[in-house]
């Protein structure tokens, strides 16, 4: 019983990292409807900006997680001026080619400044609380509890801010909504700080919690936080965090119960398997094509 | 200007009387043949020019592969490194362990097809969710594929595993490569501008459109998906036994994402562009190899500039004339005018 308690955990903790990063996939993907593939390697950015203000600066963890932030959304916002600003009106595929272009890039600009991984310097101190035979860290239930805070944050936003509602406006109708005095390039770029500068949270959590940072440790993550976000049907907010936990449990349980060889495996087959039941996702509507 | 642009018609004309020449192609086809053969046999070429070829040819196979399905059939694969994998390691089984020693370069080609028709096996079941999923989930579908066969690779003792399979012979050489390039674009390029090509290219403008007009949709999305990846599955045996080494993660998501680049660089829906870009790319990664890694970050630099500024590629939804069925159209019409000017240039 603790030991499901224990991967339980485990489960959410991933599965809250995954959640952040997968709400940059689908906010992009709702206001814009391109897959920002850089997304995975802004995350490692993020991760990245924690060591080198972690180490460089000497700042404690509140700073370090905020200037993380800022300096990933920061770039966010840059990559899309530079460089999708451009291809708004182009062939989709182009758009999705020079996002994996932008992601191939950040891996190799990281790799080229810094071959050798690096150590993130532990910026908390790690309290393990004993209760029974289950073990909780504080940095598990700091991970958790923030990204669940985040996650908050984000849904007050979305649902209830002005900015929030003119998102929604631009996901439902790109063409009326410029006419009714919204400023959509600001909405865009305010997506995109939003978006990425959640994936720079995650990457700091992600170092915190692995401390072993490479740069390409974002393209196995951001795949699979793509895959949260198609779970849980893509451009719904809601449905990136369930996604997000859904892929977590999945691949903690699998690595619980099975030799954790199998994880990847059977991950993907379970999601193929939706994709084929549900193929828009779980809180995704339907979309009839039309003739 | 005006005279460049002139000049410039001239040699584009000339280029199109050659190129439309009856015996433009068995001619090209046959001294490539000889060339390569020559040069397999007197090796009066630099092995590591030869193996760049190499690499070029397999490079086209996957590229031209993909282009049926990216390009044509308008979804979006992610997983063409899946099918390749199939067939590297199918075909690496049967001439190392399955083939007698001696007899293996004889075999060769059987292990080859061995290794495109496992992956075209595999090809057959991913085009199953094809028919309800499109788009992004589609998308999803073939990463997922992809990193189900890397994961189950993976987890096969028998293969290898992480570790990977060697104890290739290096049996791919240069004319078996280019037998099976110009096999693959011959191929793509004859479904793509027959009936079921026209099948093709009206799902990728509208799926129901095409399905009222009586197009099988399914039938020709399957087809479409085993003749890909099948030619992945050869460019993966060519792979295998060019290099003497696979482990699974050779074949994992940038290797993909390699095949989508050259795809999309060259432009899609376009043979020609396909080989365009095949041969650009992997030509500037040798040619840049002195930069070090900062031609890694040079190259995805130059991708995303090329995409601003010319969105669908070099070649781009064209198609060179050579590749299509109108050149024998244009090129009579060109060599009657050629031949009335003679003419009055005697009178």
């Amino acid at each position: 019983m603790a030991y499901i308690f224990q991967q339980a955990l485990n489960a959410l903790q991933l599965g809250s990292i995954y959640a952040l990063i997968a709400l940059g996939y689908t906010m992009v993907y709702g206001i814009l409807t391109m897959i920002n593939f850089a997304h995975g390697d802004l995350f490692m950015v993020g991760a990245f900006f924690c060591f080198l203000i972690a180490v460089y600066l000497k700042l404690s963890f509140v700073p370090t997680l905020l200037l993380s932030m800022l300096a990933v959304a920061f770039l966010g916002v840059v990559i899309e001026r530079l460089a999708y600003k451009p291809l708004r009106n182009a062939p989709r595929v182009s758009a999705i080619i020079t996002a994996l272009g932008v992601g191939l890039f950040l891996e190799n600009f990281t790799l080229a400044l810094s071959p050798y991984p690096k150590h993130i310097p532990p910026l908390l101190e790690n309290i393990t609380w004993t209760i029974g035979s289950l073990s909780i860290s504080s940095l598990q239930i700091i991970v958790i509890v923030l990204s669940l805070v985040l996650m908050l944050i984000l849904d007050f936003i979305v649902q209830h801010t002005k900015a929030g509602m003119a998102m929604r406006a631009i996901s439902w109708d790109k063409t009326i909504v410029p006419l009714m005095g919204v400023s959509v390039n600001k909405i865009i770029s305010l997506t995109f700080a939003i978006g990425t500068g959640l994936g720079g949270a995650a990457g700091v959590m992600y170092g915190l919690a692995y401390p072993v940072i490479d740069p390409y440790m974002g393209i196995m993550v951001g795949w699979k936080a793509f895959i949260c976000a198609v779970v849980g049907g893509i451009g719904n907010v809601r449905g990136a965090m369930i996604g997000g936990f859904i892929l977590g449990a999945v691949e903690i349980m699998v690595a619980a119960f099975f030799p954790s060889t199998y994880r990847d495996f059977v991950a993907f087959t379970l999601l193929l398997i939706l994709l084929i039941v549900r193929p828009y996702g779980i809180l995704g509507k339907p979309q009839p094509q039309k003739v | 200007m005006s005279s460049i642009k002139i000049t410039y018609h001239n040699l584009l004309a000339k280029w199109h009387i050659l190129t439309g020449h009856k015996l433009f192609w068995p001619v090209f086809m046959a001294a490539g043949l000889v060339f390569c053969i020559a040069v397999d046999t007197f090796d009066f070429v630099d092995l590591y020019l030869q193996l760049i070829l190499i690499y070029v040819g397999i490079n086209i196979i996957l590229t031209v592969s993909l282009n049926l399905i990216n390009g044509y059939m308008g979804e979006f694969s992610v997983g063409h490194a899946g099918f390749m994998a199939v067939g590297a390691y199918v075909a690496s089984l049967l001439t190392v362990h399955a083939f007698p020693a001696g007899v293996q370069s004889l075999l060769f080609p059987l292990a080859i097809l061995a290794g495109g028709i496992g992956a075209a096996l595999v090809g057959f079941l991913v085009a199953i969710p094809s028919f309800k999923t499109r788009g992004d989930y589609l998308a999803i579908v073939t990463l997922a594929f992809g990193m189900i066969v890397k994961s189950v690779l993976e987890n096969i003792d028998a293969v290898g595993g992480p570790r990977g399979l060697l104890g290739m012979e290096k049996l791919t050489t240069l004319p078996w490569v280019f037998f099976w390039t110009a096999l693959s674009i011959w191929v793509i390029r004859n479904l793509v501008y027959s009936n079921f090509g026209r099948g093709v290219l009206s799902i990728r403008e509208d799926e129901i459109a095409s399905d009222l007009m009586s197009v099988n949709t399914r039938q020709v999305k399957i087809i479409a998906f085993v003749v890909s990846s099948f030619f992945a599955g050869i460019a993966g045996g060519l792979f295998a036994h060019a290099l003497q080494f696979i482990n699974p993660r050779m074949f994992d998501i940038l290797k993909s994402t390699d095949i989508l680049i050259m795809v999309y660089l060259g432009g899609i829906g376009s043979i020609s562009g396909s080989i365009i870009g095949a041969v650009i790319y992997t030509i500037l990664l040798e040619v840049l190899r002195p930069m070090g890694i900062w031609r890694m970050v040079l190259m995805p630099l130059m991708l995303v500039l090329l995409m601003i500024y010319r969105p669908r590629g070099i070649m781009g939804m064209k198609e060179a004339l050579m590749f299509t069925p109108l050149r024998d159209l244009v090129t009579e019409k060109l060599w009657r005018q050629k031949k009335k000017e003679a003419a009055d240039a005697t009178d």
